[in-house]
């Protein structure tokens, strides 16, 4: 290796890979993530892959992304812009190229840039850089094919496996670059292929001789090192990801209130992996039925959770739209349920990979009748852990339907994360009705939650009916009294209500009051963070409010609102949020920003707006 | 002391619930039916009366569960089969009842309905076919005959109905049984054989609206035709039927056949013996499928035949994994696979 080179310390980068769809760009990004991860550093991630499994190869279409954002801190977000994009053809660099911060790195597979390659890609000429502006750009044309064919010429493996390394040469590349080492990766391939040494001893062959080829030549004058983070808590930390991590919260649930989880659910994008790690979890008795459809997947939790199993079921936009006349039975019944969406661009079936946050009227009032329902929203990858817990904590203890928000972004996005010992978490005390319970009325309450007793069938003596038709206020049978009625709205929306009562107040980042309010919620906390944090360094009166309880609000919510001298409120829609708060508090008078790209915001877009906002604009 | 199970009357089956079915409606029969053969069923296998759940989707029908004293849910419309699913995989141990009509079972949850039986999932459902929408006050539903006249097909249907039994068959059922409203007896007996049936067991009952369709199924429950009309199968034993117990089934060519016994050169030897636990769908299918005029309609157990089913598979693989598994607990969960310290 050229020892000349010199070596750059950075506070942080942003690397996205880009390539075909068949091209592995989801697994090396992930194993740059977890490299750097392992290393120490701040990591975040962002996949932007095409819906269509394999779009024409070559083509714009088929562009499959992954980004990663590392630091010497904590990093909240993937990064708007990169510093280094790897290229595996023509297509990924065009879609890719107006991501690449001006200044910032192209690596490019030489070899797929031909005629072929160009003419799949749309291009005009055959002259990458004219076309696409990229003067400024260090481009690095490698031929990154030819050397992996080269690399294995004696594998004894076939041609297209061959080509399918590739991948691992140009992330050898990138590890040369970021001065990483290869030996987190070598153990990842050793267990992933565990019965084909040869495979193993290709993939490792291929990252060394990208990671030497980096090395000698002279396009790369120097080398960048992220130091580790000295800021984090001490202790033993994972990666996770957004749906990971609310199956895994989903199960914590269970365990505490000690009883077994049933999901049934249909699977649809983003959200099936929620379902895929909870079949896996067999082995914590968790029961996952792949229902005929959405409703039947919801019908079937009403069912277990009427059985005394703790259900949830889980879906994106479009299910949740069919599961609408059954949430409305869950309400009526008073069970516990929690239902997990996973937002996706809408409407119809929209933009299935792409993340948005339009769903949340549709969470909030998407069904007929007055029929409130808990409404809560992760913030990040890794606190769906904790949302997907209090979800359920919540549905159990309070007898209601909770619908736990995500989205696409914090779904798929990785961080490394903590891991949470069970013992710092509370017990789960439903109101579970003993066998033999004397004059047993289903629909009493208790007086602190409002909470309906939950019966099991197979019990002795508390045998009772409950249904969607309106039930008598205490025991539960039909009634179509219209003073009845009243009341049964009247509590099921205080019933609601009160779980105020139980939930944190709400926090603020930054000063307790100043010139502006960021008003957020959901998966946009980590650009609104970063964003307000550049603010306040440049000496902005500016703060963060941003919201994972949203149906009912944290109690302090007006008082906050009442300190600052401007709100904003942020969101990936068209102002659903914006509107809720002036529905619930009228007296403040609301900003906007949206955005509806199926993309994240961008950190730069939300602080020009912000001082543009400062400036009276 | 004597079990519970041994000493259940039909009195303690019957909830303090005003019945609200219209006077005549075969409802009644078969609600009278359910609350005979429930102590039956608990007899037979040993069941507590906490152990019954019905669940039923919406239609007159499916008021049902408020009428007997068991725990019951009342869903939505067409859901139910979906319902009680999920009622029976999150316990196993309950004896899951669904009650629902043609339009509930058939049409809006025709899907539900036939991956439920596609599953084989451990349920009794009984599916009260009235060939009419009761609740909705008379329009035509999966099961009204080819040109029926109601409120929503003035000039009579245009599409073709589902025969229920064909349907649960071509679904790969297991277990399909049919019975009339009026014969209470027969109902009894089939809900035993149902409850005894070990995967999705489906029991068509042909009900009578009085005030829809008052009068669908005449031809074969007035007392002067019924015997000539209907056949009671019951495994084992001959096909045979009629006031004179001279009629019979046989096999002609690929087709099932009515013959007169002694004349036409047939004797009582060549009538066919009913095989329910066959699992060949064949002559099961063709029976389920009978009907007036060319055939006697088939009552008792048609199908019955075993096989695994959802929820036993369902509890076995969360067994088998968890046999040696090791990861215990969320905190083995969360600490598996790669992990680091800072
Ligand atoms: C989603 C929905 N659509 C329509 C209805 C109206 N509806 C209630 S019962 C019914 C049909 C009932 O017919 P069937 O299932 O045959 O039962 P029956 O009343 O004849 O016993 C209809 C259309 C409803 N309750 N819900
Ligand atoms: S409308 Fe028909 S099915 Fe409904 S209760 Fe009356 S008679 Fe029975």
């Amino acid at each position: 290796m050229d020892k000349q080179k010199s070596v750059q310390e950075l506070d942080e980068v942003v690397v996205r890979f880009s390539g075909d769809s068949g091209d592995g760009m989801q697994l090396t990004g992930t194993l740059f993530a977890d490299a750097s991860a392992l290393f120490g550093n701040g990591v975040n991630t962002f996949p932007d892959y095409p819906s269509e499994i394999r779009a024409p190869q070559g083509t714009v279409g088929g562009v499959s992304g992954f980004q990663v954002h590392l630091g010497n801190q904590k990093v909240n977000t993937p990064g708007d812009f990169c510093d280094v994009l790897v290229a595996m053809n023509p297509a990924a660099l065009k879609a890719n190229a107006k991501w690449v911060k001006k200044g910032g790195m192209i690596i490019a597979d030489a070899d797929q840039f031909n005629e072929k390659g160009f003419q799949r890609a749309g291009y005009k000429t055959l002259d990458a850089v004219t076309e696409l502006n990229l003067q400024d750009f260090k481009l690095i044309y490698a031929p990154i094919t030819t050397l992996t064919k080269e690399s294995l010429k004696d594998s004894g493996l076939d041609n297209k496996s061959i080509v399918r390394s590739k991948n691992m040469f140009a992330l050898g590349m990138v590890y040369y670059i970021f001065d990483r080492p290869l030996n987190f990766t070598e153990k990842y391939y050793e267990v992933k292929f565990k019965k084909k040494p040869e495979i193993i001893e290709a993939n490792k062959k291929v990252l060394r001789d990208g990671h030497i080829y980096a090395g000698n030549i002279h396009a790369i004058p120097n080398t960048y090192v992220i130091k580790p983070s000295t800021t984090r808590t001490k202790g033993k930390y994972r990666s996770i990801n957004g749906n990971t991590a609310t199956a895994w919260g989903l199960i914590a649930a269970a365990e505490k209130a000690n009883l077994p989880l049933f999901c049934g659910s249909y699977p649809i994008t983003p959200a099936t992996d929620v379902l895929i790690e909870l079949a896996k979890r067999k082995d914590l008795g968790v029961k996952t039925l792949q229902a005929e459809d959405e409703i039947a997947g919801i019908c079937t939790a009403i069912g277990a959770a009427y059985a005394g199993n703790f259900a949830v079921t889980s879906t994106s936009g479009p299910g949740l739209s069919l599961k609408s006349e059954a949430l409305g039975l869950a309400v009526m019944t008073e069970l516990p349920l929690v239902v997990v969406n996973v937002q996706r661009g809408g409407p119809s079936t929209g933009l299935p990979t792409k993340t948005e946050q339009s769903d949340l009227m549709q969470a909030l009032y998407g069904r007929n009748g007055e029929a409130p329902m808990v409404v809560i929203a992760a913030s990040t990858p890794s606190n769906c852990f904790d949302y997907a817990f209090w979800a359920g904590k919540i549905a159990m203890e309070h007898m209601t339907p909770v619908l736990l928000l995500t989205d696409g972004f914090i779904a798929n996005g990785s961080e490394p994360w903590r891991i949470p010992s069970m013992k710092d978490y509370p017990a789960i005390n439903p109101p579970i009705v003993p066998e033999g319970t004397e004059n047993f009325m289903p629909y009493a309450r208790d007086e602190k939650r409002l909470a309906r007793g939950w019966a099991f069938p197979g019990k002795k003596g508390i045998a009772h009916r409950v249904g969607g038709l309106e039930k008598d206020f205490i025991k539960g049978s039909v009634s179509h009294d219209s003073m009845n009625h009243q009341r049964m709205v009247d509590i099921r929306e205080a019933k609601v209500q009160r779980v105020k009562e139980f939930i944190p107040e709400q926090e603020v980042l930054g000063d307790k009051e100043g010139d502006l309010l960021v008003v957020g919620w959901g998966g946009t906390h980590g650009h609104l963070l970063t964003a307000v944090q550049e603010m306040r360094a440049a000496g902005k009166r500016v703060s963060l409010c941003h919201f994972n309880y949203i149906y009912p609000l944290p109690k302090n919510t007006r008082e906050i609102f009442s300190r600052y001298k401007k709100i904003v409120v942020c969101e990936l829609n068209l102002g659903q949020f914006a509107n809720y708060l002036r529905m619930n508090l009228q007296e403040f008078n609301y900003l906007q920003f949206n955005k509806v790209q199926g993309l994240p915001f961008t950190v730069v877009e939300l602080v020009d707006r912000f001082n543009q906002i400062l400036e009276g604009k | 002391m004597e079990e519970k199970y041994l000493q259940y009357t039909p009195q303690d089956f019957k909830s303090d619930q005003e019945v609200r079915w219209c006077p005549g409606c075969g409802d009644h029969a078969i609600l009278s039916a359910v609350q005979k053969g429930l102590p039956e069923v608990s007899k037979a296998l040993k069941y507590n009366l906490e152990r019954y759940v019905f669940v039923s989707g919406i239609g007159c029908s499916s008021r049902f569960p408020y009428y007997v004293d068991t725990y019951g849910f009342h869903g939505i419309h067409g859901r139910a089969s979906a319902i009680a699913t999920g009622v029976k995989v999150a316990n196993p141990t309950l004896s899951v009842w669904q009650i629902t009509g043609d339009g509930d079972a058939l049409a809006i949850g025709g899907n539900h309905f036939i991956h439920a039986v596609r599953r084989n999932i451990d349920t009794n459902i009984l599916l009260f076919n009235n060939q009419i929408y009761g609740l909705t006050k008379g329009q035509y539903s999966p099961t009204s005959p080819l040109g029926k006249i109601t409120k929503t097909s003035p000039f009579g249907t245009v599409e073709h109905p589902f025969r229920p039994g064909e349907l649960v068959i071509g679904a790969q059922g297991k277990f399909f049984a049919r019975s009339l409203d009026i014969d209470v007896k027969l109902t009894s007996e089939l809900m035993v054989e149902a409850a005894k049936h070990d995967g999705t067991s489906v029991v068509e009952i042909l009900q009578n609206c009085v005030i829809f369709n008052d009068g669908a199924y005449d031809y074969i429950t007035d007392r002067e035709h019924r015997e000539d009309r209907v056949i009671v199968l019951r495994h084992g034993e001959k096909m045979v039927f009629g006031k004179n117990r001279d009629k019979g089934l046989v096999l002609s060519g690929l087709s099932l056949k009515v013959v007169t016994i002694g004349q036409g050169g047939f004797t009582m030897d060549d009538i066919l013996v009913h095989d329910a636990y066959n699992s060949n769908p064949g002559v099961h299918m063709m029976l389920a499928n009978m009907e007036f005029p060319d055939y006697p309609v088939a009552l008792g157990v048609i199908r019955n035949v075993k096989d695994s089913t959802y929820d036993d598979n369902v509890r076995d693989q969360v067994l088998e994994v968890m046999k040696d598994a090791k990861i215990k607990s969320v905190d083995d969960l969360l600490n598996s696979g790669e992990t680091w310290e800072v």
